[in-house]
């Protein structure tokens, strides 16, 4: 729990770092803090008294290990901010302090336990968000992402608070225990409990960017600064499908058979219109934008095949997920700020232009793919053995063909890069974005390689 | 003594080869690689010939999910490491007169596939048997697709999506097996000896055959084949088709057929026929075959489509002719590629019609290539002859018609090589061909270690009979035991 406190008080010395102009102790104080934040929480590991404050809050393994993926995962994008931000903006510390203000939302997301706090965890990211889509105050797509990001929000989070009331009005309770309780030892479960859930999947699936209701994902992630999407589509994404889980392992498993077919139809419809717009975009940063459509579609697996592994293979999917996708992102910015275009064209010879790059970018392509020896095979070699169990043989076989499809795109990075000529000058790598790609490679191959040590956690 | 040493060496010598300069890094992969060829023969010498699986390494990789890197060599296993290890040296032997650019990735890249070849050909966990499957098509997809021909990159990515989707419908049957036992376990021991039903099996048995029919190729999965074949650098269409097509054979014999038995049985009809209808189309394309390469592509179907139905007639001697026909056959086309490969580096160009005459100039070319037809076309006392006719043996048992059909590709065979033979070789000489010059060097080296490779064999073939016999029959009795009990 002081994980959660650290993060929130960061934010304000942040802000007063800001306004006495401090600007170069800003992030080793944001990235201290947050390794503090971190070390906070493992400590806790398998140190859970049950909930506390009157049952508000749950921090178990399960809330500490999405905690530890979403503080890491935002340690690493924040140390590709270092001149980011400055060339976007004067106001610098604002940013450190929103995007923990978001960070400060997605640890209460993790690990509520009671839908109150499921909904002000939600809320306190959301907000945040939509600043920070926002933040390029003169930018029009910058603004545009913002108003669309914050209308759609809004939307998503009215039909979230209207399934929690249903379900509050059938149950008498916002508790998670008392809920479970109540579907376990009622014998005839209300209706407008049921309806409580299709409204709660519907707003969550808003939240995650689960097709149908994904529209908002790629024009938010194209208008928002890169660094910010990055953070949106991987620490955003991982904390969404950690609520999502949480929420239905500790309460709906035994209804199962009433949401399993709707959700088999999102996982679906968001594999195949992810994949299928990712094929026909031309700027990488929408193609990262629509395969992460994809991805939510494949993590949706684990709640489809919801039983003791999903955490698990949600946990590894999400962090092969985040990690390649920050080294995609990464890459991308330095294309963008040294060619100033992001369309994959600006990738063509980057093997002759900076072979370091282009060997990082591969991996993060192939793990993002799921070519074995990647993390993200292993991930999704859990979400298919996790959907197997579950006889769902159909929705495995929809997924392969996605898989097969996704190729397509990933590759096309890998050919502009390596048989693509060259036609520009060389990319130069700052020292700690090689810091960062290069960990985040080497993370990517040892869970790929030997994934025992992030899959046996929870 | 494991196994382990045999997959591990060319992943370390991978890394080291990258840390060489251009000039040298050839030097340096072909010792490792004869290095491995060195372990791979301090196996077989202590290799017992029975039915056992030897040298056995099995530690717990990712024990939650019950796998285990569990890899060993028998009999069968025996002859592909024998392949592989040979080959890989020769290949980078054939290379010897190229200037590549980036050379050391270049040859880090074949020494990374022969450990993935090498997982495959040892593997007996399910798990482990993918890896080493997308282990070893990474490598190979960035050797075609970095140093291959001018239309490499439309069409490798077609190889590679062809092959991807294939291997990833065989991931779901594999983790469909190890959900459906009991003890939640990749083991190939568990998988094959599991009792499920005939309609699961069925479906299993098309996944994994799906996979393999892609990878060798069968009609009508072989689209990808002859345009990679002739896009991709010699060394890359020799590691292909010499080693890597073995791949989808030993993959049948090993796994497709013991996992889904009554699948296999309910299919073997389709299964058998495609692999004839192959034959026959392959050859028959193979006749109107202009350029070199591509004519050997089209004749690597028709042989792997022998093998196929070989395997599919299911009987101790179809796979006796199977595991000695890869051995030849990937020697031979090796052999092949490397023919015209010399060929194209000194006369730029692969068109038969513009070729001939080349035996008057070239002597000793002249005589390689001669005995490497011959072992092609399967001429008593050549290697090729063996397998060829042990396989029709096969084909011959379970069906007489088919069989017949079958024996076509020897006739075939027989014409369309002999006919690239002459209009290359024979004939007068023109003012193209005037300009070749003899073999020398290490291309010396490679034709005469081939040669001689199909003599020997040819002539007495017994101990590599005799390695895998063993391993066969006990491996033929398991799925015929499981069919008779239906």
């Amino acid at each position: 729990m002081n994980t959660l406190i650290l993060i929130s008080v960061i934010p304000i010395v942040l802000l007063y770092l800001g306004l006495y102009k401090v600007k170069t102790a800003l992030l080793p104080v944001t990235v201290i803090g947050l390794i503090a934040a971190l070390v906070l929480a493992v400590v806790q590991w398998n140190n859970t008294t049950g909930p506390i404050y009157s049952g508000m809050m749950l921090f178990d393994n399960f809330a500490i290990a999405f905690s530890a993926v979403t503080i890491v995962s935002t340690i690493l994008i924040l140390l590709l901010s270092k001149d980011y931000f400055d060339k976007i903006s004067s106001h610098v510390a604002e940013y450190y302090a929103i995007i923990l203000f978001a960070l400060a939302g997605i640890v209460v997301m993790v690990s509520f336990n009671n839908l109150t706090m499921l909904f002000i965890g939600i809320e306190i990211m959301s907000v945040s968000l939509y600043i920070l889509a926002g933040i390029k105050k003169n930018d029009f797509a910058s603004n545009e992402a913002a108003l669309k990001y914050f209308l759609m929000g809004a939307f998503s989070t009215g039909f979230l608070l209207f399934g929690i009331t249903l379900i509050y009005g059938a149950s008498g309770s916002f508790n998670l225990d008392a809920i479970r309780t109540y579907v376990l030892t009622t014998a005839h479960i209300d209706p407008i409990f049921y309806t409580g859930i299709v409204l709660i999947i519907v707003g969550l699936c808003f939240k995650v960017g689960a097709a149908p209701f994904h529209f908002w994902t790629p024009d938010v992630y194209e208008g928002s600064p890169t660094l910010i999407t990055a953070f949106m589509s991987t620490v955003v994404k991982t904390a969404g499908f950690a609520a999502f889980l949480r929420l239905f392992l500790a309460c709906f498993t035994t209804l199962s058979t009433f949401w399993t077919p709707a959700l088999v139809a999102i996982a679906i419809a968001t594999l195949f219109i992810g994949n299928i717009t990712a094929l026909y975009q031309k700027s990488f940063k929408r193609m990262l934008a629509y395969s992460s459509i994809s991805h939510a579609g494949y993590l949706l697996f684990a709640i489809v095949a919801l039983g003791v592994g999903s955490a698990n293979s949600v946990l590894v999917y999400a962090s092969a997920y985040s990690i390649a996708s920050i080294m995609a992102f990464g890459a991308l910015i330095l294309i963008q700020e040294q060619s100033g275009r992001d369309s994959f064209e600006s990738f063509n010879g980057l093997s002759e232009r900076n072979p370091f790059l282009a060997l990082m970018l591969t991996i993060a392509m192939l793990s993002l793919a799921g070519i074995p020896l990647t993390a993200g095979f292993i991930g999704k070699f859990y979400m298919f053995t996790g959907a197997l169990g579950h006889y769902q043989v159909w929705l495995v076989i929809i997924a392969v063909i996605n898989a097969i499809i996704s190729i397509f795109y990933y590759f096309r990075v890998i050919i502009a890069m390596y048989f693509n000529t060259a036609d520009r000058v060389e990319v130069v790598v700052p020292g700690y974005y090689k810091f960062v790609l290069g960990i985040s490679a080497l993370a990517t191959i040892i869970i790929g390689i030997y994934p025992a040590f992030i899959s046996g956690l929870i | 003594m494991t196994v382990s040493i045999l997959i591990f060496l060319p992943v370390i010598a991978a890394l080291v080869v990258l840390f060489f300069k251009n000039e040298t890094a050839k030097h340096a992969a072909l010792f490792f690689a004869v290095a491995e060829f060195a372990i791979a023969l301090l196996f077989l010498s202590k290799f017992i010939p029975d039915a056992t699986t030897q040298f056995v390494v099995c530690t717990p990789w990712i024990v939650k999910f019950g796998i285990y890197f569990n890899a060993g060599i028998d009999g069968i296993s025996m002859i592909m490491v024998l392949l592989t290890t040979l080959l890989v040296p020769l290949i980078i032997l054939t290379t010897y007169q190229h200037q590549y650019k980036n050379a050391p990735t270049f040859y880090a890249l074949i020494l990374f596939m022969q450990a993935g070849l090498l997982l495959v050909f040892t593997a007996l966990d399910g798990f482990l048997f993918y890896v080493g499957w997308e282990a070893a098509l990474i490598p190979i997809y960035f050797i075609c697709a970095l140093w291959g021909g001018v239309n490499r990159i439309r069409i490798t990515i077609k190889f590679f999506i062809y092959t991807f989707a294939g291997s990833l419908f065989m991931l779901v049957a594999i983790i469909f097996l190890y959900l459906q036992n009991s003890e939640r376990t990749f083991d190939l021991h568990q998988l094959t000896s599991m009792d499920i039903n005939a309609h699961q099996q069925s479906w299993v048995y098309l996944a994994f055959f799906l996979a393999f029919a892609i990878k060798m190729p069968l009609f009508p999965f072989h689209t990808w084949q002859p345009d990679t074949y002739t896009e991709a650098p010699s060394a890359g269409t020799m590691m292909l088709s010499g080693i890597m097509l073995k791949m989808g054979i030993y993959g049948l014999i090993r796994w497709g057929i013991p996992c889904a038995a009554l699948g296999f049985y309910q299919w073997r009809e389709v299964s058998i026929f495609l692999a004839i209808i192959g034959i026959v189309y392959a050859s028959i394309i193979a006749f109107k075959q202009t350029d070199g390469k591509r004519l050997v592509a089209y004749s690597s179907i028709a042989h792997v489509g022998l093998m196929a139905a070989g395997i599919i007639a299911w009987n101790t001697i179809g796979l006796q002719g199977a595991l000695i026909q890869m051995l030849s056959h990937g020697i031979n086309i090796v052999g092949m590629f490397f023919i015209w490969d010399i060929i194209s580096r000194r006369l730029n160009t692969r068109d038969i019609n513009q070729l001939g005459g080349i035996a008057k100039v070239a002597p000793k070319f002249s005589i390689a290539f001669l005995i490497i037809v011959l072992g092609t076309v399967a001429l008593p006392l050549t290697n090729g002859f063996i397998g060829e006719f042990l396989l029709l043996n096969s084909v011959y048992e379970a069906n007489m018609v088919l069989a017949a059909v079958s024996g076509l590709t020897i006739i075939f065979g027989a014409v369309y090589m002999l006919r690239m033979y002459k209009g290359v070789m024979q004939g007068e000489t023109n003012a193209l061909t005037a300009t070749f010059t003899d073999i020398s060097g290490s291309e010396q080296v490679v034709l005469i270690i081939i040669c001689a490779l199909i003599i020997g064999i040819g002539v007495y073939p017994q101990p590599i009979l005799h390695l895998s016999e063993a391993a066969i029959n006990s491996l033929g009795q398991n799925v015929y035991s499981k069919l008779q009990l239906r």
